[in-house]
């Protein structure tokens, strides 16, 4: 990596250039109507509404490959656990959730961690040929004592109302509360991963990432106490008025016939400009905190560590302890763009965590982003999102260009119908042609 | 107490299940073990090279059986298995010849190649999709049976049957096979000694006058051999779906870091570990029990079948805590 990263100087335009070609993209989806463009101003804004999020996340994947070199393969499991956050904190309490069995679940997490707890302490304290046997007792008496309380407690709970809900509900705060505590959430795991996988090899925290992504998504899909899983959760709060309710206000359809819009074209367009602020100054001021740590003396440290971690031992840095802290930092920001996700999509759909989409793809952000570069990150994950729901568009479009001179048959049916996959083999080419040939990205650090 | 039907039972819900999968691990991670000890970098392509290859395998199936061949009570692909191992053998050194090489002449940072192989994964998963479909496909054909439940029961009068079906059979046969044969050549055919020496210390085996170029090249070779095996036993044991060949990625590692990254004896023992806790952990003991002698109303089961990953998860992190260069002494930390 380091013999990389001592290129030649880039000009000082390249950012602010890219910057208005993706500016350029979103007018013309705004605008031109044709086989390319949708021309409307809602599509364009949800794409840039999810590209703002995907920047967030690509901003915390970032602090943790750009700044460490630390490889997260389980960017999927810290959105989606972030995304918990906004059903546990802002929806509607469900009635009798609590009283039927809220208390024992957390008795039994408390047991459960306490088990966690308590076998770290007896390996610590004891030793000699009691260690291990004692070890065991305390884990396997834990577990059953766990599996006693959170069985029955999960049964009634889930058994509460099953059709409408069935889960424990949230404590019906504001939806803005949440994503802090969606960064909590992720930071919290995150600690748990790192304390074991990290001041190993450095393949080892890429495996232990991708198992408990892995792990978060199938607790999600399982548990439906927590998170309806398959029957996914609905309804979650917005911070911005919802468009029914602004097309039903008059003053708002007077002023939407003042720009010569129908209110519910406009009333589509005033929320996701509302969100897209929201998002941008998150985006923003996540930013601004990210090059101010950077410029700091502690910004030096990480990428000194990052680019000899002998010589950064040597002058006396707690390698381990510094990979933790960042690595910690960059999950929790995961956490808090998987929390604004669910809050933007107002619904949280377990099944829908995939890891190609949610942990691959955001790499492919980064890296063709210019990995250690903020900016560059942002900018390439606003673009490759275009481009990832363009291809949805232009990916057919320019297999039936191909395939026009080959005959009618089943080949040519094939490889339009299998047009969509295609967008995975794009990204794989993107993502090693860039690694290759432009390993420091589009906006390369300075 | 009934002994005999609860050992019955063992055997037909746990032992050959998870010896099964195990061997479809061991195999697995046998190929991510040897890249690692020859490459050095945890190969994240390895879970999406074995469905490409399967995927390969599959059509040539079908061509084999719209030709009318087969293998009489053996499943046709088993006769395709040669012909899926050459193509992919192709296109992963291929993708030797474009991604890894120009890293591994600039000795980059393993986790640069890691991040490759995340690159050729993205590819690998798109070409297996373009080729045959996200669908979940069925192969096997031929015999279905070894032993059936009802030919069991009456050889033997239990009230418990037991059953073996031919691609469990044949999984566990074609595993030892293969494991023979790669022992065989890694101790003693010249290669494979090359092999270990450059895994053991690259100076010293470029030193004495090894090619490294071909020790990387046959070590494709193998890994894809093993992987394409892997996961034709797999697909007939189970079924074809692409996105099952990712998740096998984390059980595979765990095998290999379980008996130690870069010792091929350790992934075949790491294999079969992580399997039976799988298996076992995942299977509801109460009939079992009952069996013996205790009668309960909960089904004994300790986790349910939807989190056997994370039992993979929980044997990485305790190798990882307890032992991190695994059971067997891998490479170094």
């Amino acid at each position: 990596m380091s013999n990389t990263r001592q290129a030649d100087a880039v000009s000082p335009w390249r950012a602010p250039i890219l910057f208005l070609i993706l500016v350029a993209l979103f007018v013309a989806e705004g605008t031109m109507r044709n086989a390319l463009f949708s021309g409307s101003w809602n599509t364009a804004l949800a794409i840039l509404n999810m590209g703002l999020i995907s920047a967030i996340m690509a901003l915390g994947v970032n602090m943790q490959w750009g700044y460490a070199g630390l490889f997260n393969a389980g960017v999927v499991g810290f959105l989606a656990l972030g995304g918990l956050a906004p059903v546990l904190i802002s929806t509607e309490p469900v009635q009798g959730a609590w009283a039927a069995g809220g208390a024992r679940v957390l008795v039994a997490l408390v047991v459960g961690l306490g088990t966690l707890v308590l076998a770290a302490q007896v390996w610590r304290r004891f030793s000699g040929p009691l260690r291990v046997p004692a070890l065991i007792a305390v884990l396997i008496i834990g577990f059953v004592v766990y599996r006693g309380l959170f069985d029955p407690a999960v049964m009634a709970i889930e058994a509460n109302d099953s059709a409408r809900t069935g889960n424990i509900g949230g404590l019906g705060w504001p939806v803005l509360l949440s994503w802090p505590v969606g960064a909590l959430f992720a930071a919290a795991a995150a600690w748990g991963v790192g304390k074991v996988a990290l001041g190993l090899r450095s393949d080892y925290l890429a495996i232990a990432t991708l198992g408990i992504g892995e792990i978060i998504v199938a607790v999600m899909r399982n548990e439906e106490w927590l998170s309806r899983g398959v029957k996914n959760v609905s309804g979650i709060p917005r911070p911005v008025p919802y468009e029914l309710d602004l097309q039903n206000s008059p003053d708002f359809v007077a002023r939407a016939a003042d720009w010569g819009l129908s209110p519910t074209v406009a009333s589509g367009i005033w929320v996701k400009l509302l969100y897209a602020g929201l998002f941008g100054l998150v985006l923003l001021g996540l930013i601004l905190l990210a090059e101010l740590a950077l410029k700091s003396p502690w910004g030096r440290m990480m990428r000194a560590i990052r680019d000899n971690e002998t010589a950064a031992e040597a002058m006396g840095k707690d390698v381990t302890r510094r990979h933790l802290q960042i690595f910690i930092i960059g999950s929790a920001v995961i956490g808090l763009a998987g929390a604004m996700m669910v809050t933007l999509d107002g619904l949280l759909s377990p099944t829908s965590f995939n890891p190609l989409r949610y942990t691959f793809l955001i790499w492919v952000m980064v890296i063709v982003g210019g990995s250690g570069n903020n900016w560059g990150a942002a900018l390439g994950a606003i673009l490759i999102w275009f481009l990832w729901i363009k291809a949805e568009v232009w990916g057919p479009e320019f297999m039936r260009l191909v395939t026009a001179p080959m005959p009618e048959g089943v080949l040519r049916d094939h490889l339009l119908g299998s047009a969509p996959h295609m967008r995975f083999i794009a990204l794989g080419l993107v993502l090693l042609v860039v690694l290759r040939f432009a390993p420091r990205g589009l906006v390369p650090e300075k | 107490m009934d002994i005999l039907n609860a050992l019955v039972a063992i055997l037909n819900f746990v032992v050959i299940p998870a010896a099964a999968y195990g061997a479809q691990l061991a195999l697995g991670a046998l190929g991510v073990t040897l890249i690692y000890g020859i490459l050095r970098f945890s190969n994240f392509a390895h879970g999406d090279t074995m469905a490409f290859g399967t995927a390969l395998v599959i059509l040539v199936t079908w061509g084999l059986q719209a030709l009318g061949i087969s293998l009489g009570p053996l499943p046709t692909a088993l006769l395709a298995l040669p012909i899926g191992i050459a193509l992919t053998s192709v296109l992963v050194l291929g993708v030797d010849r474009a991604v890894y090489r120009f890293y591994r002449r600039k000795r980059s940072a393993p986790i640069i190649l890691v991040m490759a192989s995340v690159g050729v994964m993205f590819i690998m998963n798109g070409l297996t999709r373009l080729v045959i479909g996200v669908d979940e496909i069925r192969f096997d054909d031929g015999a279905r049976f070894l032993i059936s439940v009802q030919q069991f029961r009456a050889w033997t009068g239990l009230s418990e049957g037991l059953s073996l079906r031919v691609s469990q059979a044949l999984t566990l046969v074609v595993t030892a096979l293969a494991c023979w044969a790669l022992f065989r050549f890694l101790n003693r055919s010249r290669a494979g000694k090359a092999m270990r020496a450059y895994s053991d210390n690259e100076d010293l085996a470029l030193l004495s006058g090894i090619d490294p170029e071909r020790v990387v090249r046959l070590t494709w070779l193998i890994a894809a051999a093993l992987a394409v095996t892997a996961g034709t036993l797999y697909g007939l044991d189970k079924s074809f779906k692409v996105f099952n060949y990712f998740q096998i990625l984390l059980p595979i590692f765990a095998a290999s870091i379980v008996g130690g990254l870069g010792n091929p004896l350790g992934a075949v023992a790491g294999g079969f570990i992580v399997a039976f806790s799988e298996v076992a952990v995942t299977y509801p003991w109460r009939k079992i029990a009952a069996y013996l002698g205790f009668e309960t109303d909960g089904l004994l089961q300790l986790l349910s079948t939807e989190y056997k990953f994370a039992v993979s998860f929980v044997i990485l992190i305790v190798v990882l805590l307890f032992r991190p260069t695994g059971l067997f002494r891998g490479k170094s930390v």
